[in-house]
């Protein structure tokens, strides 16, 4: 909890000349507002006495003079700290983003989407709470119970200390309520994120609900999770039904015990009825600071959870860093090269999905991978730029370990495409621009390497047919590409950054087979000095490679060229002499 | 940019609105009418208090009569037991009673979505549909438990507050609320003010929250091409803006709630003022005078809180005008009331009758198409895409009704039927696999208790997914995560493939899944299905013509016209569109075989550079 704390504190000694002086702005509100009730004495002591007009009126002045300083420095009060707050919050989102970007693919891959969102709002909001709101109030709380406690005790030392008896039960009743209704707080979370999850399948699943017909089953799902729902929010409501309603109790016994006995002391001349007045206006202020008390503990409590879930993303390692870089390889031109060495790779500490690999690849080369579903050409595609990090020593680039090299150099000598493409709500311009610093916009010249890429992945004809043509707005809020111009759009995006690997992981699966055929003549002109890793399940993709690989259960169990392999009768001959019976059915 | 749907913030008060929203007060009437005693009680005692202290010094102190001091303080005391009851039975039936109206409307918007027909899912993404369950349900809660009820309750307590006052002392009353006036204005200003900036906060959180989305799970994409530097900027700017509106909006707060301060201020003086001559003057006791100015400050209070309510108001109109904008979706397909049941056991005879179909409009996708499927029959759909194929399936499902025209199975128009029925007659396989999160088991049998493990085991094992369901250290208990993340794509078609099996279906429907397998795992689930089809109907989309040539009939499809029918070689007979299909993927290998230079182009070419010694007309 205190390192939780230690790691909030520099965001807010970075604002630290405005809290100091939104705490001074506090003061002086808090001051002030205390002056009131001892003016009030006066009065109602003078007019206990009888006094003239004119005395009345001064007192009224007062009143009104101290209301308008107290209001004015409430004001600058509530800008300075809730605004401070919020730029703590702006700095913590930043570095929250920051932070993600540095995150590896496994770590996104065990960790819900809506998770991490949830932090970065929710959360987020309820440590500014804390930060902002919560100081402010906290600060207000402790002057007001000193000073108004200091002017009680001026007043009738005894009075006080009676009046004084119920807070220690409001102090109590506090902690107890409030670390209860925190837990359950956090119970009514988790079932409100289960409950979406549910919600969400349903809907994402329509067709196959309906189809199976598990309207009645899923509803059941819904509705027992919803029932869940609210059976724990009672508990809340149980709690948060006993926890006000107390501590009014509590603190009207104060007031119950000043009217009973201070009464007694006015009748007894022991205080005036101008003071018996003030202390009772004094309780009475008091009465907010023990209320706030509550409120401030729970907007801490809730903020040092969130915080916590917070500090979570933000102190996780990420497993792919330049920890192993060489910095000075950082200006050095990547040539291509790439070499496997007797590679073991297995995800966490599962068992190993890829299992002594071992081949190499010059610069200009093309190496094919295949093999079934599960084989683990996907997984040694994604050591090569990082996705995940190979063991060290065993995965090359022109000679150097991929974890010598920094992240940066690396990637940036990289062009990969997966099987399923990820495009950017965005236009597609920018989409294909993305590598290369997106920038791509308008026409002229700037758009000249964008129309070359989408040449080459055969984009162009596509993107010839739609009315904006690359200024097409894609995603959710522009249309919806085919699977197979989702896939070009991601191969003309790796071939932008003119890179000198390319990596096809399977990337032209949903692309017809003379499409197919098109795009990789013309990959071959631009990839004639460069390397290419490629992955398919089509034969005819695959035959002109330099080297094929043939992966099964992690394993290289063939390599040669085309040629090679189909003599050798083994897997891949099978595969091929397959793939040409389903040709030669296809012409009967 | 484009403005999301949320970022629409309507009127805040909407009168057609808010009678259908007390509509879902009315199962609870007991209970809200229980809580608003409970409010109005509460309110009343809270006014009692500075009375009992205008007792006080009026009567006893001034006499110095203890016995009446102490009856003032038991008074106390009982108002004190009966505000802590009162404020918990308020609290607790008015927090339940807003949860109980939460998970109504919950349901309510959620058995809507699950009746609506795939038109509507079609326009609406589903992060929207889940934000009005969600989000949109929450804020309605919160106008019904802070902001409704107790709204009525600060009303009331103001009434009470006046109707004292006036009652005390009318002419030092109207002084007091002669500062009413100076509030109105605040208020309006920081109302009108307020409304703008929380508009704007909200705009920029919808935006932080669409770009937070898109790049977690884009996050790879973004690593590989190194944007994290040009990305970040993005989201900076974002961020910076979300930061500027509250920034903005901060301001109005800070000087709304100091000038409401100062505003009771001057009343406070007023009253010493004014209140104080009449003190003087023996017109008014001392003890009203302390009683008038507790009033006055509590006079405020109520009226701070309600301009509090009104961002509360404004937020639920919106979220519910979202509400009722799902729920009065009219549901184009039910059940009829009177639906026509199959025979026990229904063959399973299908039947298109001239069905036309168009998704919006006039626009139709699907002409006049009519064809037969005999029980038992295997029928291949072909055609490009966007030539109605999948459409046509979506029909036969009653996803979507048909424009023109009817579609019988065993002679009764699907809809007359009972939905439930027609669609247990299929067992639907589609390319995007989608399962749900639990266990693998739970994805083959989903809801259906009568598919024991025995079952599903047979299933998986018949299409090839038992091997790596064994491979998995819980079997059919294995979890699967959101979304299936944690199985490849191969496993998840082999899934989907057990979970149709073992439905043991009338007929299968499968959009040709096969697409994105490797060959192996194609030919395992060939084989699979083959067994499958056997004494089933089956109906296959195919993109690819080797899949249907041994079907019984082979529909094809034409820019939404059935332009042929028939078998593999009638078809090709004929010389027509399947021929040119056909001629289409050939020419497609042919060429594919033909650049480069392999054994088996070499042999195309062998043959081609053979061909012109022998002349084609020598024979």
């Amino acid at each position: 909890m205190r390192s939780a704390i230690r790691r909030l504190l520099p965001y807010a000694l970075r604002h630290r000349r405005r809290y100091a002086i939104g705490l001074t702005c506090v003061v002086i509100t808090t001051v002030v507002a205390l002056l009131s009730p001892w003016i009030l004495k006066y009065a109602v002591d003078d007019l206990h006495r009888g006094v003239t007009r004119g005395k009345l009126a001064f007192y009224a002045a007062l009143l009104l003079a101290a209301g308008i300083v107290g209001g004015t420095f409430r004001f600058l009060m509530r800008r300075i700290v809730i605004g401070a707050s919020r730029d703590i919050e702006y700095d913590l989102r930043n570095d929250f983003f920051a932070k993600l970007q540095t995150l590896d693919l496994g770590y996104f891959q065990t960790r819900r989407t809506g998770d991490l969102m949830s932090r970065a709002t929710n959360d987020l909001n309820a440590v500014r709470m804390m930060i902002g709101p919560a100081v402010m109030y906290s600060v207000n709380t402790v002057l007001i119970f000193a000073i108004a406690t200091v002017l009680m005790l001026s007043i009738d030392p005894w009075l006080t200390v009676i009046a004084l008896v119920p807070l220690p039960f409001v102090t109590i009743s506090v902690r107890y309520f409030g670390t209860a209704i925190h837990r359950r707080f956090d119970r009514i979370q988790a079932q409100l994120s289960d409950l979406s999850a549910v919600v969400q399948e349903a809907l994402a699943g329509v067709r196959v609900v309906r189809a199976y017909g598990q309207e009645a089953s899923e509803s059941a799902r819904f509705r027992a999770s919803n029932e869940e729902y609210v059976r724990r929010s009672r508990g809340l409501i149980r709690l948060q039904g006993l926890f006000f309603p107390s501590m009014t109790f509590f603190l009207g016994l104060g007031s119950l015990l000043v009217l009973w006995l201070g009464s007694r002391a006015v009748i007894e001349q022991r205080i005036s009825l101008g003071e018996f007045v003030a202390f009772n206006a004094y309780l009475t202020m008091l009465s907010w600071p023990m209320i706030a008390f509550g409120w401030v503990t729970n907007m801490i409590q809730r903020g040092l959870a969130s915080w916590q879930r917070m500090l979570e993303v933000l102190d996780a390692q990420p497993a792919i860093t330049d920890a192993a870089a060489r910095p000075a390889l950082a200006g050095q031109p990547i040539q291509g090269g790439l070499e496997v060495r007797h590679l073991v790779f297995a995800y966490g500490d599962g068992r190993p999905v890829l299992e002594d690999v071992s081949f190499r690849a010059a610069p200009g080369e093309t190496v094919a991978l295949v093999g079934p579903t599960g084989s683990g050409k996907s997984s040694l595609l994604s050591l090569i730029p990082r996705l995940y990090d190979p063991p060290p020593g065993t995965v090359f680039v022109d000679g150097i370990d991929v974890r010598e090299w920094p992240l940066d150099a690396l990637r940036g000598a990289i062009g990969f495409v997966p099987q399923e493409a990820f495009l950017f709500s965005d236009r597609v311009a920018a989409n294909i621009a993305f590598g290369a610093g997106g920038a791509a916009g308008g026409n002229g010249d700037e758009l000249e390497p964008v129309r070359l890429a989408a040449g080459i992945a055969r984009l162009d004809t596509d993107l010839a047919g739609f009315p904006a043509g690359y200024e097409t707005l894609v995603g959710e809020r522009g249309i919806t590409l085919s699977g197979g111009q989702k896939q070009r759009t991601a191969l003309a995006r790796a071939l932008m950054i003119d890179p000198r690997i390319l990596i096809l992981d399977d990337a032209l699966s949903a692309v017809d087979t003379y499409t197919e055929e098109e795009i990789l003549g013309r990959l071959r002109t631009f990839m004639r000095e460069r390397t290419s890793l490629i992955v398919s399940h089509r034969i005819s993709t695959v035959r002109s490679a330099d080297l094929i690989l043939v992966l099964d259960g992690g394993r290289i169990v063939e390599r040669g060229t085309h040629d090679e392999l189909v003599a050798q009768g083994g897997v891949y001959a099978d595969l091929h002499r397959k793939q040409l019976l389903e040709e030669e059915l296809a012409e009967s | 940019m484009v403005q999301h749907e949320e970022e629409v913030l309507g009127k805040a008060y909407d009168g057609r609105l808010m009678r259908r929203l007390l509509r879902y007060l009315s199962p609870y009437r007991a209970v809200v009418a229980l809580s608003l005693g409970a409010i109005i009680a509460q309110s009343a005692l809270q006014l009692a208090q500075p009375y009992l202290i205008k007792l006080a010094i009026d009567r006893y102190i001034a006499t110095g009569d203890l016995e009446g001091l102490n009856t003032i303080a038991l008074a106390f005391l009982a108002i004190l037991c009966g505000s802590f009851v009162l404020e918990f039975v308020q609290t607790y039936t008015l927090q339940m009673t807003g949860q109980r109206i939460m998970f109504d409307l919950r349901t309510q918007i959620y058995d809507r979505f699950q009746a609506l027909d795939l038109k509507f899912y079609d326009r609406n993404p589903v992060g929207r549909m889940m934000t009005r369950v969600t989000t949109d349900v929450d804020v309605l809660n919160d106008l019904f438990t802070s902001g409704l009820v107790s709204v009525f309750g600060d009303v009331f307590t103001l009434a009470g507050i006046m109707i004292v006052m006036l009652a005390m002392n009318w002419k030092l009353a109207l002084v007091a609320f002669s500062v009413l006036p100076l509030i109105v204005l605040v208020t309006q200003w920081f109302r009108r003010n307020v409304r703008d900036t929380y508009r704007t906060v909200r705009v920029w959180i919808a935006r932080i929250n669409a770009f937070l989305q898109e790049h977690i799970t884009g996050m790879a994409t973004v690593q590989l091409f190194r944007q994290e530097g040009r990305t970040f900027a993005r989201f900076d700017g974002i961020n910076q803006r979300h930061r500027d509106a509250n920034i903005a909006s901060i301001f109005y707060y800070a000087v709304f709630y100091p000038a409401v301060e100062i505003v009771g201020a001057l009343a406070a003086a007023l009253i010493i003022w004014v209140g104080g001559a009449d003190v003087l003057a023996a017109t008014l006791t001392l003890g009203s005078l302390v009683a008038f100015l507790q009033y006055a400050q509590r006079f405020f209070r109520p009226i701070s809180d309600l301009s509090e309510k009104f961002n509360i108001l404004q937020a639920a109109m919106a979220s519910a005008e979202r509400i009722f904008g799902v729920l009065d979706t009219p549901v184009a397909i039910r059940t009829p009331a009177e639906p026509r049941r199959l025979a026990p056991a229904p063959a399973g005879r299908i039947e298109f009758d001239h069905v036309w179909f168009a998704y919006e409009g006039e626009d139709y996708v699907l002409r006049d198409v009519s064809f037969t499927v005999e029980p038992g029959e295997r029928v291949g759909i072909v055609g490009a895409t966007g030539a109605g194929k999948s459409t046509l399936i979506s029909l036969l499902l009653r996803f979507y009704e048909v424009s023109r025209g009817r579609i019988l199975v065993d002679g009764v128009d699907i809809r007359e039927l009972d939905l439930g029925e027609l669609r247990g007659l299929f067992s639907l396989v589609l390319q995007d696999v989608h399962l749900f999160s639990g266990t693998i088991g739970g994805n083959i049998r989903l809801g259906r208790r009568s598919i024991d493990d025995a079952r599903a085991w047979r299933a998986a094992e018949a299409v090839h997914a038992g091997r790596f369901i064994r491979e998995r250290p819980g079997g059919l208990e294995s979890p699967v995560a959101e979304r299936g993340a944690t199985l490849s794509v191969g496993q998840k078609q082999l899934l989907s493939f057990a979970r149709a099996l073992a439905f043991d279906p009338r007929v299968l429907i499968l959009d040709e899944a096969t697409s994105s397998v490797d060959t192996e795992t194609e030919l395992l689930i060939r084989d699979a299905l083959r067994a499958l089809m056997t004494g089933r109907t089956t109906i296959a989309i195919a993109h690819r013509l080797s899949t249907i040539q041994d079907m019984d009939q082979i529909l094809v499809l034409h820019k939404g016209v059935l332009r042929e029918a028939g078998r593999h070689q009638a078809l090709l007979a004929r010389r027509g569109i399947y021929y040119k299909l056909y001629q289409l993927q050939y020419k497609d290998q042919e060429l594919a075989g033909g650049r480069t230079p392999t054994p088996a182009g070499a042999a195309h070419e062998e043959a081609d550079a053979g061909a012109p010694g022998v002349p084609a007309d020598s024979t």
